[in-house]
């Protein structure tokens, strides 16, 4: 069986893994050739995180139709549980790094899973915008509470505090979590191979969970809601289910990039960054797997190319922004966009008229 | 079309109906098994009005009913009420012999009642067969771990869902458009669509509003034949909100007619035809006795 | 008397919040868009104020009446340039238009000027009220504040209650097809809502800074988060909802903040908004809207 006959379905599903592991080889390549700058090496890991998170967060806005401003926080979420667990088992003497990071990877996915689920319950009894200010306030509510978290570790364990460091009461331990400055000396194990394959997982997730049974049972709630509850289909139950497994995700996003830095500050996982991901998305096309991973991409290295203009980088990205949203709907764009779909699709196939389904 | 209504006609003189005492009638062949819903004084109020007031009727398991009434009578607040998308202010509902009390739309569906919408309302961005598949959604479980990690359940259960939906839709000719979008469809195939998405769901009441709104004659004679057809097939109860009072007579076994929110008339079509209080309704009140 | 002094200062941020809130709601009620951009309006208000000050030399009052004519032509600007196209796209795509602009006025201001905060103490400086022996002091920033609010409420409720335009803004609000239908110039209406909203948010703006006086290009973007927070709370497309809901925010977050903790006062006041939203899904003026069936 050829390419061309599969289902439409596994064609863009095999386009979006062919596209993440091209991407990986040519990234590898170009490296070992050293064609690489510094900068844009730098980047790398942090743009699988944004591939991450972005695919992730498509799950909630694209599949299930639920606006979220509040991604970042479990990210942030899924970080901090990542900085913790890799010191304590650091603490407990696992040298190896790949244990390291697969250890607070699993955990970090979990606990951010778990909160996603908590923070679930109360989101999922509103709708629309009032469900995107809701899931946009836990966000800041996460983000504020991590200020205030003062978490070590010694040989008796862990340590907790809300006032500050020296309330830990410990001895001769290591802080992971210092309140407004965030997590400090991490072990920067994350790597781009690393990185491809958080890529990897989660796309699989997202991919696997939208063509199943749950999966459509998430996109029919979000096609007509009411219509869904009257074949059977608890519609809470799947709206929860997309969300927490989109915060799982986040969570495991969260520990690949919070790997990368030696430390990390609450407030960097804020609205903005939220915004940022949902922007990834929005650009990306809702539901669409691959349009997330690729816009994902360019708009983290966007930056970093116009970083000779440093000043007006911003600016730039903000007029781009805007031009990508507002040029597809101004009366020039769509009679050129009419006039090439003419031109090129003569006998373009409609679907059958009434009356003439009897073809087959 | 002639063969149609003969068909309908000699249904209609198979049919017996018999009153069930202080509730309704139903066919007599129904007469031995639970009813497949029955509601006793249904009543719901928006802001102090009474919508629907006092609304008892028994369905038999195999009976095609009709619920007629003039616009705005409350025939859809009926079917709101009965699929629970509104809470009654009053009465009990019952399917299949069980009360209904409490229960979300999802769980009313799981017990057996299944309707199509006046205003179509399909997952407009899934295709045909998926929007069958969702329907099949609780006939078969497949759980969230199977299906991401692709366990052999999860592919045995896809291709349960896609045979079945397959079949369902040959019912109605419609497996040439099983991969079309279903909001690209044309008018008449997306009612026939709800139609099977809701008999996916394996009900034992079927509510059909406005099956025929927006069809040509020739349409709605197919779909006289194909709404009997399904209770031929599937042997369950249909209920159907209808204008079109030649489908209605020729189909429906019983009729209920509703104004006002209040049952003015129930009975056989025939009986129906000659009622003043119906005729009244609908045509207003006639001076000097002449109907 | 500290918790006088703490009701005052919260009726005051409060206030600030509910002007801004005023802007977020009747655009979101004509429009059905979130208006991001609409916190880093009252940012540029600020700054045309600041500069017409301190840099033109004029007097304060002048200085006021500029950064709200600029404001209301850079809200109808905008809204022409970035909205307008959009009328008959997915929302999201709206909200991402928002955004941009957001993060275009923010790197705008960056670039003209600086990203070193402005003081902006110098433009309101009256001497503050001495009460009960001295025991409570009211700033007169705060007494103006909410004098300001108020007179706002009063006239917007006037407007949009008495006159044809504002007639014509709630049709549109209600039914956008049906009040064409009826002969309402909706594009000119929506342009009208977003001047109205625009020059709100530049008085907001100087108010905001006289009583917080650093001025820095991020400086309308908490606000503004929490401007539409208070217009969700109160009900949103609600006008009465929106000072509601401003006046509230800003005295749970100066009660917070002076028994909770500074760095928690944010967290208690977005679980403020999620509990009422808990309990009263569309706000606490809004009216619940159910889908027909």
């Amino acid at each position: 069986m050829g390419f061309m006959h599969l289902k439409p379905q596994t064609h863009s599903t095999v386009i979006t893994y062919a596209i993440v592991v091209v991407a990986f080889i040519v990234v590898t390549l170009l490296d070992g050739m050293g064609l690489i700058s510094n900068s844009l090496s730098g980047q790398l890991v942090p743009i699988c995180a944004y591939v991450s998170l972005a695919v992730s967060l498509n799950l909630v806005v694209g599949v299930s139709g639920e606006l979220s401003l509040g991604h970042a926080g479990f990210m942030s979420v899924g970080a901090f549980t990542g900085v913790i667990v890799a010191g304590c088992l650091a603490r407990m003497g696992v040298e190896s790094e790949l244990l390291l990071f697969a250890g607070s990877a699993v955990v970090g996915a979990v606990v951010a899973g778990i909160i996603g689920f908590l923070v679930g319950i109360p989101v999922m009894r509103l709708r629309g915008d009032y469900l995107a200010i809701v899931t946009l306030a836990f966000g800041e509510i996460i983000k504020n509470l991590l200020n205030n978290f003062y978490i070590g570790v010694d040989d008796a364990g862990l340590h907790f505090s809300m006032t500050d460091s020296s309330s830990l009461g410990m001895s001769q331990g290591t802080i992971l979590i210092n309140g407004p400055k965030g997590a400090v000396g991490i072990d920067k194990i994350s790597t781009f191979v690393l990185g491809v394959v958080v890529v990897l997982i989660t796309v699989a997730v997202v991919l696997n969970l939208m063509h199943s049974r749950d999966g459509r049972a998430i996109m029919a709630v979000r096609d007509n809601r009411i219509a869904a509850e009257s074949v059977g289909i608890n519609t809470t139950k799947y709206r929860l289910i997309a969300f927490t497994v989109a915060s799982a995700l986040a969570g495991m996003a969260g520990v690949l990039y919070a790997m990368n830095y030696s430390t990390v500050i609450p407030s960097q996982f804020d609205f903005n960054q939220s915004i940022l991901i949902l922007v990834y998305v929005v650009l990306g096309g809702m539901g669409n797997i691959s349009g997330s991973i690729i816009s994902a991409a360019f708009l983290t290295v966007l930056p970093e190319v116009l970083r000779p203009i440093n000043n007006y980088r911003m600016l730039i990205y903000a007029v781009v922004l805007i031009l990508v949203m507002v040029v597809p709907h101004t009366k020039v764009y769509q009679r050129a966009a009419d006039a090439l779909r003419e031109r090129f699709h003569k006998a373009a196939p409609k679907p059958a008229a009434e009356g003439g389904e009897a073809d087959e | 079309m002639s063969k149609l209504t003969d068909f309908g006609k000699q249904r209609r003189e198979t049919t017996k109906m018999v009153p069930v005492p202080s509730v309704s009638i139903m066919p007599e062949r129904d007469l031995g098994s639970a009813p497949a819903l029955e509601c006793l004084h249904l009543g719901i109020e928006f802001g102090g009005l009474k919508a629907v007031d006092d609304f008892n009727i028994t369905v038999g398991r195999t009976e095609i009913c009709g619920l007629i009434g003039p616009n705005g009578a409350g025939k859809t607040t009926v079917f709101n009420l009965l699929t629970k998308v509104y809470q009654p202010t009053r009465g009990t509902i019952m399917v299949d012999g069980k009360d209904t009390a409490g229960m979300n739309p999802a769980k009313v569906n799981q017990l057996g009642v299944a309707r199509t919408f006046q205003n179509i309302r399909l997952f407009n961005t899934m295709t045909v067969e998926e929007n069958v598949m969702v329907g099949l959604h609780n006939q078969r479980h497949c759980g969230l771990a199977t299906s991401v990690l692709r366990l052999p359940h999860h592919w045995k259960s896809e291709r349960w869902y896609q045979e079945r939906a397959l079949e369902l839709l040959d019912i109605f000719d419609m497996t040439g458009l099983a991969t079309h979008e279903a909001g690209s469809l044309p008018y008449g195939a997306q009612r026939r669509l709800e139609i099977v998405r809701a008999l996916a769901t394996n009900p034992k009441l079927l509510l059909l509003d406005e099956p025929a709104a927006g069809m040509n004659p020739s349409e709605t004679a197919d779909l006289m034949e194909n709404i009997v057809k399904i209770r031929d097939t599937f042997q369950i109860a249909i209920m159907l909100i209808e204008h079109d009072m030649n489908l209605v007579m020729n189909i429906c076994e019983g009729l209920c007619v509703l104004n006002f929110g209040k049952i003015i008339a129930k009975g056989t079509p025939e009986e129906i035809q000659q009622n003043e209080a119906v005729i009244e309704a609908y045509l207003g009140k006639q001076k000097g006795g002449e109907a | 008397m500290e918790f006088l002094a703490n009701l005052i200062n919260g009726m005051s941020l409060g206030s600030v919040y509910a002007i801004i809130a005023l802007g977020y709601t009747m655009v979101y009620g004509i429009a059905k868009m979130l208006n991001f951009a609409h916190g880093d309006i009252i940012m540029v208000g600020a700054y045309i104020c600041f500069c017409a000050v301190s840099y033109l030399g004029l007097p304060v009052i002048a200085g006021i009446l500029l950064s709200v004519v600029g404001c209301t032509v850079l809200g109808i600007v905008i809204e022409r340039l970035a909205y307008k196209p959009l009328r008959s796209a997915p929302s999201l795509n709206v909200l991402i238009t928002a955004i941009g602009v957001s993060y275009f006025l923010q790197n705008a201001a960056l670039l003209i000027m600086g990203s070193d905060p402005k003081s902006f103490s110098m433009i309101l400086s009256l001497p503050a009220l001495h009460l009960f022996d001295g025991r409570l002091t009211i700033s007169a920033t705060a007494v103006i504040t909410i004098l300001a609010c108020v007179a706002i409420m009063v006239a917007l409720t006037m407007f949009t209650g008495r006159t044809k335009m504002g007639k014509a803004m709630r049709a549109c609000s209600e039914d956008r097809d049906a009040a064409q239908l009826m002969g309402i110039n909706v594009n000119s209406t929506i342009s009208m809502v977003f001047a109205i909203g625009s020059g709100l948010a530049a008085i907001a703006g100087v108010l905001m800074c006289a009583a917080y006086p650093t001025l820095m290009p991020t400086t309308g973007s908490m606000p503004g988060i929490k401007a539409f927070t208070a217009a969700v709370l109160g009900g949103i497309g609600s006008i009465p909802g929106a000072a509601l809901g401003g006046v509230l925010l800003g005295i749970i977050e100066i009660f917070a903040r002076a028994y909770i903790g500074t760095q928690l006062a944010d967290a208690v006041v977005f679980a403020v908004l999620i509990v009422m939203l808990l309990i009263r899904p569309a706000g606490l003026l809004g009216k619940p809207v159910n889908e027909k069936v």
